[in-house]
């Protein structure tokens, strides 16, 4: 891909202006503005379908190429302390990921150009201090011992300008017999003075080159409790360190930096008398257990000390920090809908998203709440480039678009909350300030099932495309609106619309859906796997969010014992069933079983006859066989599909209507948290709890939820010609929904 | 996912099952022999490249080292998701059982 961007926004109302970021690595691109209809490009379905909106962004840009400098540091400005080192020491607990890779840097405070400066780093596997005077002269002293892989170190290097003595110091922290990765080194250099630089002082990467330098030797693992002082101190003075700045330290320490103060936060603590404060860059891993954790506490509000590490990736990154190419004032004219500014350059061709919201008190009865937050979760994922295991979860081989070969290539884009950063570690953060290149119309997805192959966002445009097929009006807002508006965002509407796969909700959205049903709102739950895993949002970072993959569920990477707590905003993660909020108490079903080949149809069940259910059958034959159709896998169940259950919160009353159980293939299986004791028979073809339940309930106030409880569900709205039992059923159910008269009083 | 199953002649039973429906239902002796051929781990894994979206396909291979592209072979295209599947699990199967099929 030849051009690709991002917006400062992902919803905006009239009036307000959205900021595009773009690369384009040809002379020129054209942008538009298009509503956004239907991305699916399987010519069996409706085609894609979208419009030009007249904007005055609309025109020819001048294109540049845009990169991305990804890899997390943490940055301390250059000032007197730091500038005037001539002897000094530095240390710091370590636990390095991937000592065997090139060289990594722990600590800079380093200038290339002139080879001045100093950094602690690992070469070749081992600790090392370099050195450089400025005039050209670099020395690098290293220890002989392998640092080995996900074990704590205490590391330090001493220099003393007068006798020109360097001290090494690698001890660790467990004693392996047998192994031997302790090493102590004294080494006279050559070096006749510390070259002094006024580059910044960096924790885990370095800069070289000219200028302001390229970020290099990005280190991967947890650094824990740095310090810097301005002589040599002995062995012992450097224990006292570990644990504070004590009064008789003071006058010879530079920093003393505390990682488990501003956890929430991108700012890094001095604790010394210099207070030599800096900033976290590319969001770096925080709320981690520390050397010191003793296993005793699991959650760093109650025990911060022991959570003073920062874990550190080559790959990390929040904001792209691109500039602006060009920006658009959301017209006052225009409606509430799913956009895209439209690059196009030659054959070269990107979409960014964004939404427009109605104008406040212009909103109409019913809103599609995108799911953003879930797309964030899977922004720029790799599994069908980094798991073998896609194509055995799907059934057939991976497909891969241009985009997927993009990201393939291109990490410095960052991974999804499903990757893992290039040390094995989980992504438990992700940012939409970067080009979301799954987030796109067009785009399949290997997880999207035969046939369309979509998955989320483009999924997603199979229900704003029925209910622009059916002519209905409706607005369209996002998760992030409602984290930050609450119930006042939903409350106009009198029906909500769900995404095909809202799995990722914070605490604020889960509350603010919870009151909107119990306030008489009608939600209609046009997917599945939805309501699953907790989010945190950042407080102060716009568009970054949190997942920690605590305890169960299906997850591709699992977080380490004691990082359960989201670092954003300490709440504990995972999944909201672990929570006493099961998927079932939002919606009468939840997460029951995943399979990607094909999907399966729906067959009536006795409560679909009840009187209550009357108005969603309507058209609808007694045995009417429903959704054995459908662009995503040939059915109206399937991928990830929700079952109800009155033990995690189905309501008692609610009427479970149909079923795809007994439909599904063996590709389909239990999700692993109903697994207490392994058993067969947990595929599609024997196990009962492979199914899509569509279940009706009231709520209080006059209101209800209706749920298809399958991500296929949406697949199926438009075939032939929208006349179908799906497209039938929705329209019943939103019919129904948008009409005032309460359901119980 | 390394399987410890291995295909041999025994399963010579579930091509045609396979040729007559790479994707959907199939029977366990067929699923047996599946998992093992696509659950072959990433280096040299055999993916689907879509050159032009739901029209033609070529067949790629992923190195398994992170971030390298994708080898893709453009000496050979097809025009449907199924005859790629049938392509794939024929040299799957000679790289299992050394037998052509």
């Amino acid at each position: 891909m030849k051009i690709t961007g991002y917006a400062d926004k992902i919803s905006a109302r009239p009036g307000e202006t959205i900021r595009f970021m773009v690369n384009c690595e040809r002379p020129r691109y054209r942008a538009d503005i298009v509503r956004l209809v239907c991305g699916d490009l399987n010519p069996e379905g409706p085609g894609i379908r979208e419009h030009v909106v007249p904007t005055p962004a609309n025109t020819s840009y001048k294109g540049r190429p845009q990169t991305i400098e990804s890899g997390s540091y943490v940055s301390i400005p250059n000032s007197p302390p730091l500038q005037d080192l001539k002897s000094f020491t530095v240390q710091a607990m370590l636990w390095p990921t991937t000592p065997d890779r090139g060289p990594q840097a722990i600590v800079s405070k380093w200038q290339d150009q002139r080879r001045s400066g100093f950094a602690l780093v690992i070469r070749a596997g081992r600790l090392a201090l370099q050195l450089g005077d400025g005039k050209g002269t670099v020395e690098v002293v290293r220890t002989n011992k392998p640092l080995l892989a996900r074990q704590w170190y205490f590391v330090a290097a001493s220099y003393d300008a007068e006798t020109r003595r360097v001290t090494l110091y690698q001890e660790p922290q467990t004693d392996y017999p047998t192994v031997s990765d302790a090493a102590r080194v004294r080494k006279k250099t050559q070096l006749e003075r510390l070259g002094s630089n006024q580059s910044a002082l960096l924790f885990g990467a370095l800069r070289t080159g000219s200028g302001q330098g390229r970020l290099d030797q990005k280190f991967n693992g947890k650094i824990d409790s740095p310090r810097l002082a301005n002589r040599v101190l002995d062995r012992s003075e450097m224990e006292r360190l570990k644990s504070g700045v004590p009064a008789h330290l003071q006058e010879s320490v530079v920093g003393a930096w505390d990682f488990s103060q501003d956890i929430s936060a991108t700012t890094v603590t001095d604790m010394s008398p210099n207070r030599l404060h800096g900033e976290t860059v590319n969001m770096p891993a925080r709320g981690m257990k520390g050397y010191n954790w003793s296993g005793q506490s699991m959650d760093w509000q109650q025990a911060p000390e022991q959570y003073g590490a920062i874990h550190f990736h080559d790959d990390d990154v929040y904001d792209a920090g691109w500039e602006v190419d060009f920006s658009l004032a959301v017209p006052a004219e225009l409606e509430s809908g799913l956009y895209a500014a439209r690059l196009r350059s030659g054959s070269e061709e990107d979409y960014i998203p964004f939404v427009v919201k109605p104008a406040k008190g212009k909103e109409k009865k019913l809103a599609f709440l995108l799911p953003t937050a879930s797309y964030m979760a899977y922004a720029n994922e790799h599994m069908a480039t980094n798991a073998g295991l896609i194509e055995l979860l799907s059934g057939r081989l991976a497909p891969l678009d241009k985009n997927s070969l993009f990201l393939n290539e291109h990490r410095e884009y960052g991974g999804s909350c499903y990757d893992s950063h290039s040390d094995g570690s989980g992504v438990c953060y992700s940012s939409r300030l970067r080009p979301v290149l799954n987030m796109r119309p067009k785009h399949m997805s290997a997880l999207g099932g035969d046939g369309s192959s979509l998955w989320q966002f483009n999924a997603d445009t199979h229900i704003t495309d029925w209910l622009e097929a059916q002519g209905y009006d409706f607005d369209v807002i996002t998760d992030e609106d409602l984290h930050d508006e609450g119930l006042a965002l939903l409350k106009p509407y009198r029906v909500i619309l769900s995404g095909t796969h809202p799995e990722y909700h914070s605490l604020q959205m889960w509350d603010a859906m919870k009151a909107y049903q119990n306030q008489g709102g009608r939600l209609m739950y046009m997917g599945a796997n939805g309501w699953y895993w907790r989010v945190a949002f950042h407080p102060d970072c716009p568009g970054l969010m949190e997942v920690r993959r605590n305890e169960g569920g299906i997850r591709t990477w699992a977080a380490e014992p004691g990082e359960y707590y989201h670092s954003f905003t300490g709440e504990y993660g995972g999944l909201w069933r672990n929570q006493g909020r099961a998927p079932q108490v939002m919606l009468g079903t939840g997460f029951s079983a995943q399979g990607f080949d094909v999907s399966a149809p729906y067959h009536r069940l006795p409560d679909s006859f009840q009187t209550r259910a009357a108005f969603i059958f309507e058209g609808i034959g007694k045995d009417e066989v429903i959704g054995d159709f459908g662009l995503i896998g040939g059915g109206a169940a399937g991928l990830e599909i929700d079952r109800a259950d009155e033990r995690l919160g189905t309501p008692p009353h609610a009427l479970v209507l149909a079923t795809s159980q007994g439909g599904h293939t063996d590709i389909y299986l239990v999700v692993c948290e109903e697994l207490l004791v392994t058993t067969p028979g947990l595929g599609g073809t024997e196990n009962e709890l492979v199914r899509a339940d569509m279940v009706f309930y009231e709520t209080p106030g006059g209101g209800a939820v209706w749920s298809s409880s399958s991500i296929a569900w949406a697949g199926s709205l438009s075939h032939n010609k929208y006349d179908n039992n799906v497209s039938r059923i929705t329209h019943n159910v939103l019919e129904r929904f948008l009409d005032p008269a309460p359901f119980v009083r | 996912m390394y399987t410890v199953y291995k295909i041999s002649a025994d399963d010579r039973d579930v091509v045609e099952e396979f040729n007559a429906k790479p994707i959907g239902h199939h029977s366990p002796a067929l699923q047996r022999v599946l998992n093992v051929i696509r659950g072959q781990p990433v280096r040299d894994k055999y993916v689907l490249i879509c050159t032009k979206p739901h029209q033609e396909w070529t067949l790629g291979q992923l190195t398994g080292e992170r971030g390298e592209p994708v080898r893709i072979f453009k000496n050979q295209v097809f025009t449907s998701v199924e005859d790629a599947e049938r392509e794939i699990f024929r040299r799957r199967w000679e790289l299992h059982t050394g037998e052509q099929n």
